[in-house]
């Protein structure tokens, strides 16, 4: 195999600001035609630094300090910008995370993969509006004639990555470089995208820069891997050498943290259902006017479920599924159309703001995004102590709850006093899950509470969750895209479609024996199924 | 097809719905004037009179039998309305011509103008603000900002008195006043030129003070489009920076900068009223001026209602234009 | 980096700040530097600056000192200014906050009244309001104020929007706050920064439409105006250009001050927007 693409010893600097020294410190490996390479590491780890670097696309203030980047045994940092402009998009090609933001909203798409030729001087008029077509049809896209002179926001985000993929293959680069390409879609659809990308790979016998930090997605696609943290390397080799033999303790800490399908032992539900819901529907309306009728979404169409005392109930789906809606409709921060929800046998929909505010404290929630979920104004005291103050309780008996609760959340007591920029996400989250105990609720609704949270810390929020379950027999409604994560926290599992679960069970039933046959694409696309990343492990603990 | 069918239904509706605001503000702004006469300190009939006609006994008598002002405040409102919708804007005794008449004489110079000066401030507005931001952070940067911040700082009038001053009165090349040469009588081309001539200083400082305002926006516009992701795909693409400039980032930029410059509309009519003033352009602006002197309050509310009524249809215009620039916008057809 | 350092790190704030409390410094002891009152003719008629050292930048037509026009005309500046652009960033504030907080109808009603405000030109309805009722500090202050509300409350609007769904609201709702209580300690805080740097360019502009109105004569009487000298200098401008000139510099630097300090502002609060320049 013939070296396509070797960097040696790349350093680059961090602005003096940062709180590291290097972006990357020291990197070197190689990539050959016709393999994929995965860089994977956490956010933070300088894994789309090289990306950026090899395309001559870092921000102006960051200059690599040394090393070389010999792309064909050419170093690229000694290229001009012109130099390197006839390069982009002819010999590499790059994909990005976020296929709706990717693309030109102004212009059409077969004027967007034409501008790729155009600019490189390719063909003549007729011959690349031809091309187009043909790479429409190439990337799996419908009707090209139609979608040729379409607008983006007209696609889907899968079909928009597609077009981004169109556009990067349309002069067949040597390189293809592809920065978190699937992140941002739902489970089905980065099923296709990584066949496609795999495909396209194979075809053109091309190098694939692959950059993720999904070890399932990496056990899908990679020949071989870069593992980095913080900046520098810590492990190179095969996918097999990696994932089944990782060497290096961090390789090794990130693996064990990896969420996979080992259903945890149910629990029978006994009893009455501490909360319920009967028939709940909702459709969004929007537009309409006199002489066109208003846009309708369905997000709930009669959803019927029970969670009892101490279980954990987690609801999965894609976007749109109506996951969330469920989640904040439960929490009554929106009306429901018609249906019941019942909390100890009251029906909680009929109930108006003011009639419901006293009862809040009983059903508390877990938000997603651990930096806008705390009011960067407010102490984490003051944000802890909010809730028992509106209810009613004295201001010194909730801040020395506060305390106890900190510690048992696992911060230490002095972070009652600062501010929520002073930490990590990971530790916000916990302060969000704090202030769900501070009223003592039985019912806690987490939605997406870990999804924005790298694996390892991931890991240690979602075995805190399950530590204060046990302690306070919280019932939980853990709504998620991620069915692994779904199944090793849950007792059973609801999965939803288009505002309908269509199928509820124990955990371990829904991932082994799924019966509808949406449940079965969604455990078909999920990445990496086929490798387990507890027998790894156990291996070389073993050995 | 329905699905046709369906957008165009959304364009009727939307169609609609603007043309029935555009009527509502124009409405609200006559009821605006109706109030404003009522609660002037005062005799309304006084106010509907000017300083002019307030003297005249039998002129009060007149105006307080024509708009029933004995009567409760609701009929005099009617009454007030559906004078000035079929077309009475009132009587200026002190020149005595209805005031539509007075207005509309006045109109074509005041459109020539902000019309000049609109075009004037885009063009160079929109180039200073694009060359700021490709040289972002550099000397021609500082140097375009720093004059956008003079000019958006100085007061329009003295910018024109200045130019006056420099142009006019100590290098004598350009007339300081009219919109023509008095007395010169001239027809055809040599009229053309001559009010060419006159036009400059006016459209020049009226224009200038635009020109600042739309740098700022233009240059404000363009480095966030630039800093968007699918610039990065255009670059990855390997298309060079003057095309991505051109054909990403400027077309863009352009959606806020149009609808900004709908939303100034009324910004220059106000800009007119001091242009005029200074250099004694005959348009509405000095109409309303001279109005001040001698507190003829008919034809004041008058060029104000009209004023209005044409910033409402400049935004209407550009509203209908919007959905044709973006397509994201469902366009009917 | 903190907001003082990040202000600090302008140079253009800086000046602006300096700038601005030479301004300040003139307004406040006005009195004590010119005493008497600036329309009491007290030298020779149409001095050229320089002529005399009492009186260093010339006297007008009735022989008043245009040094002390302009020193009593800052106080007239800063004060409508200020106050005016207290009075619509109040109303801005409540109408804004009022609006994106609840939505539905309430929304729609208050939004169509300021779109209305927004629609007729601002500074041909400041000239009727004055006119109409005559001009005087409170009228030219008032009308200013109302013409200079809509974009507070537009823009006090979309932040409560924005943030009434920001996950840190909906938690308070979740514990039950209640929704004044949110309104002032959750949502209210976080929008006070873009008010701020709104406030500061509104002052800016508040200045140049008083210098208007009182150039077109729609100043208050008994108060000696920036706007007014030159509005009663115009037509002498040919016999004596000092007479518009200096007051046009006093207001260029005025409102050039209090924009670098709103740049600088605007910079502070939103390091993300900076130029990458450092």
């Amino acid at each position: 195999m013939s070296e396509l693409l070797s960097i040696r010893d790349l350093t680059v600097p961090l602005p003096a600001t940062a709180d590291r020294r290097y972006a990357v410190e020291g990197l070197s490996y190689d990539l050959a035609m016709n393999e994929i390479l995965c860089i994977v590491g956490e956010s933070g780890s300088g894994k789309s630094m090289t990306a950026n670097a090899i395309m001559g696309l870092l921000p102006p203030n960051m200059r690599p300090e040394r090393g070389e980047i010999l792309f064909q045994g050419q170093d690229l940092l000694k290229l001009s910008e012109p130099a390197l402009e006839s390069m982009r998009g002819r010999q590499i090609g790059m994909i990005f995370q976020e296929p709706l933001s990717a693309l030109n909203p102004l212009m059409t798409v077969g004027d967007q993969i034409e501008e790729v030729m155009l600019v490189h001087k390719v063909g003549d008029a007729a011959g690349r509006r031809a091309r187009v077509l043909e790479l429409l049809d190439f990337v799996g896209l419908p009707d090209p004639k139609s979608l040729r002179d379409a607008y983006p926001f007209r696609l889907s985000g899968g079909q928009r990555q597609r077009v981004v993929i169109a556009m990067a293959l349309a002069l067949e680069p040597a390189l293809l470089i592809a920065d978190e390409p699937t992140t941002a879609l739902d489970v089905t659809t980065q099923a296709q995208i990584l066949d496609l990308i795999r495909r396209v790979q194979r075809d053109k016998g091309m190098g694939v820069m692959f950059i993720t930090h999904d070890f399932g997605v990496v056990a899908d696609i990679a020949d071989r891997v870069v593992v980095m943290e913080k900046g520098l390397i810590v492990e190179q080799g095969t996918v097999d050498q990696v994932l089944n033999r990782p060497q290096h303790p961090y390789t090794r800490r990130l693996i064990a943290a990896v969420p996979h399908g080992e259903g945890r032992q149910n629990q029978v539900a006994q009893g009455r259902p501490i909360i319920e819901t009967r028939n709940l529907k909702k459709t969004y309306r929007s537009g309409g006017g006199l002489f066109s009728a208003p846009r309708e979404v369905r997000a709930l169409a009669g959803v019927s479920l029970q969670l009892h005392a101490g279980e954990t109930l987690g609801i999965v789906g894609e976007s749109g599924s109506g996951k969330s809606t469920l989640g904040r409709a439960i929490m009554k921060l929106m009306s429901v159309d018609s249906g019941q929800i019942l909390f100890r046998g009251q029906d909680l929909v009929p109930l108006s703001p003011s009639q419901f505010r006293p009862m809040r404290r009983h059903i508390q929630m877990v938000f997603q995004d651990p930096f806008a979920s705390l009011n960067p104004r407010q102490t984490i005291g003051r944000i802890l102590t909010d809730g028992p103050v509106a209810n009613g309780i004295s201001h010194a008996s909730a801040a020395a709850k506060a305390r106890e609760l900190l510690s048992m959340v696992g911060l230490a007591e002095n972070a009652f006093d600062r501010y929520p920029h002073e930490f990590s996400g990971g530790q916000r989250q916990r302060v969000g899950i704090a202030r769900a105990l501070m009223l003592d609720p039985e019912v806690l609704v987490a939605d997406e509470s870990v999804s924005a949270l790298d694996v390892s810390v991931q890991a240690q929020v979602l075995q805190l969750l399950k530590s204060l379950q046990e302690r306070l027999n919280l019932a939980i409604i853990f709504i998620t895209h991620d069915l692994r994560v779904a199944a090793q926290v849950c007792d059973r599992i609801g999965v939803m479609c288009q505002g309908e679960l269509v199928e509820e069970g124990p955990s371990a039933q829904i991932f082994d024996n799924p019966t509808h046959p949406y449940t079965q694409k969604l455990i078909a696309a999920i990445p990496g199924r086929n490798w387990d990343p507890t027998t790894s492990l156990t291996e070389r603990v073993d050995a | 097809m329905p699905e046709g069918d369906g957008r165009n239904m959304k364009s009727l509706d939307f169609i609609l719905r603007r043309l029935a605001k555009a009527f509502f503000v124009v409405i609200g702004v006559v009821i605006l004037n109706f109030l404003l006469i009522q609660l002037a300190p005062g005799d309304p009939a006084a106010v509907m009179a000017g300083d002019a006609g307030a003297g005249d006994a039998e002129y009060l008598a007149q105006l307080r039998a024509q708009f029933g002002l004995d009567k409760p405040l609701p009929v005099q409102l009617w009454n007030y309305l559906s004078g000035v919708l079929t077309g009475d804007l009132g009587y200026s005794y002190r020149n005595q011509l209805p005031v539509l008449d007075l207005i509309m004489d006045r109109l074509p110079a005041t459109l020539l103008l902000t019309g000049c000066a609109l075009v004037f401030s885009l063009v160079f507005g929109i180039l200073f603000g694009v060359i700021a931001a490709w040289r972002r952070g550099g000397v021609l940067d500082s140097t375009i900002m720093f004059g956008a911040l003079l000019f958006y700082a100085t007061p329009l009038f003295w910018t024109a008195l200045m130019a006056v001053l420099l142009f006019s009165i100590k290098l004598g090349w350009l007339p300081p006043f009219d919109m023509e040469t008095i007395g010169a009588n001239l027809t055809g081309w040599a009229r053309v030129k001559d009010i060419a001539w006159h036009l400059v200083l006016p459209v020049v400082t009226l224009g200038l003070f635009f020109t600042a305002i739309y740098t700022r926006l233009t240059r404000a516009s363009m480095l966030e489009v630039m800093g968007q992701d699918f610039i990065k795909t255009a670059r990855a693409k390997g298309v060079p920076k003057g095309r991505i400039i051109r054909r990403h980032a400027l077309r863009n930029a352009f959606l806020p900068i149009f609808t900004f410059a709908s939303l100034q509309a009324g910004q220059l009519v106000g800009g007119a009223v001091l242009t005029e003033t200074v250099f004694a352009w005959p348009g509405i602006g000095r109409l309303m001026f001279d109005a001040l002197l001698s507190r003829d309050y008919p034809v004041l509310l008058g060029v104000f209602l009209i004023t209005a009524a044409m910033v409402v249809l400049v935004n209407l215009i550009a509203d209908l234009l919007y959905r044709f620039v973006d397509p994201r916008i469902e366009q009917g057809a | 980096m903190s907001f003082t350092r990040r202000f600090a790190a302008h140079p253009g704030a800086l000046i602006g700040l300096l700038l601005l409390a030479a301004v300040l410094f003139i307004a406040a002891f006005a009195g004590l530097l010119y005493p008497g009152d600036p329309w009491q003719s007290v030298g020779p008629p149409l001095l050229p600056p320089g002529g005399d050292p009492l009186y260093p930048l010339g006297t007008d037509l009735l022989g008043r000192d245009i040094a002390a026009g302009l020193a009593h005309g800052a106080r007239v500046s800063l004060l409508i200014g200020v106050i005016s652009t207290m009075a619509a960033v109040l109303v801005g504030v409540v109408l804004g906050a009022i609006a994106g907080f609840f939505g539905g109808w309430v929304d729609d009603l208050l939004m169509r009244f300021t779109e209305f405000f927004q629609t007729i030109p601002a500074f041909a309805m400041a000239v009727v309001l004055v006119a109409i009722f005559t001009p005087s500090i409170t009228s030219i202050t008032g009308a200013i104020a109302i013409v200079s509300w809509p974009p507070v409350a537009r823009l006090v609007r979309a932040e409560f929007m924005s943030l009434k769904s920001r996950e840190f609201v909906q938690a308070a709702v979740t514990l039950g706050q209640r929704p004044l209580r949110i309104m002032f300690s959750q949502i209210l805080p976080n929008t006070m920064s873009p008010i701020i740097v709104t406030a500061s360019l509104m002052v800016a502009t508040a200045i140049l439409t008083e210098s208007s109105l009182s150039f077109l004569g729609l100043g208050d009487r008994n108060m000696m105006s920036w706007g007014y000298m030159i509005g009663a200098a115009r037509t002498m401008l040919r016999e004596a250009w000092w007479l518009s000139v200096f007051p046009g510099v006093a207001i260029l630097l005025t409102v050039i001050a209090i924009n670098l300090i709103g740049e600088g502002l605007n910079d502070a609060v939103n390091p993300h927007l900076r130029g990458r320049k450092d």
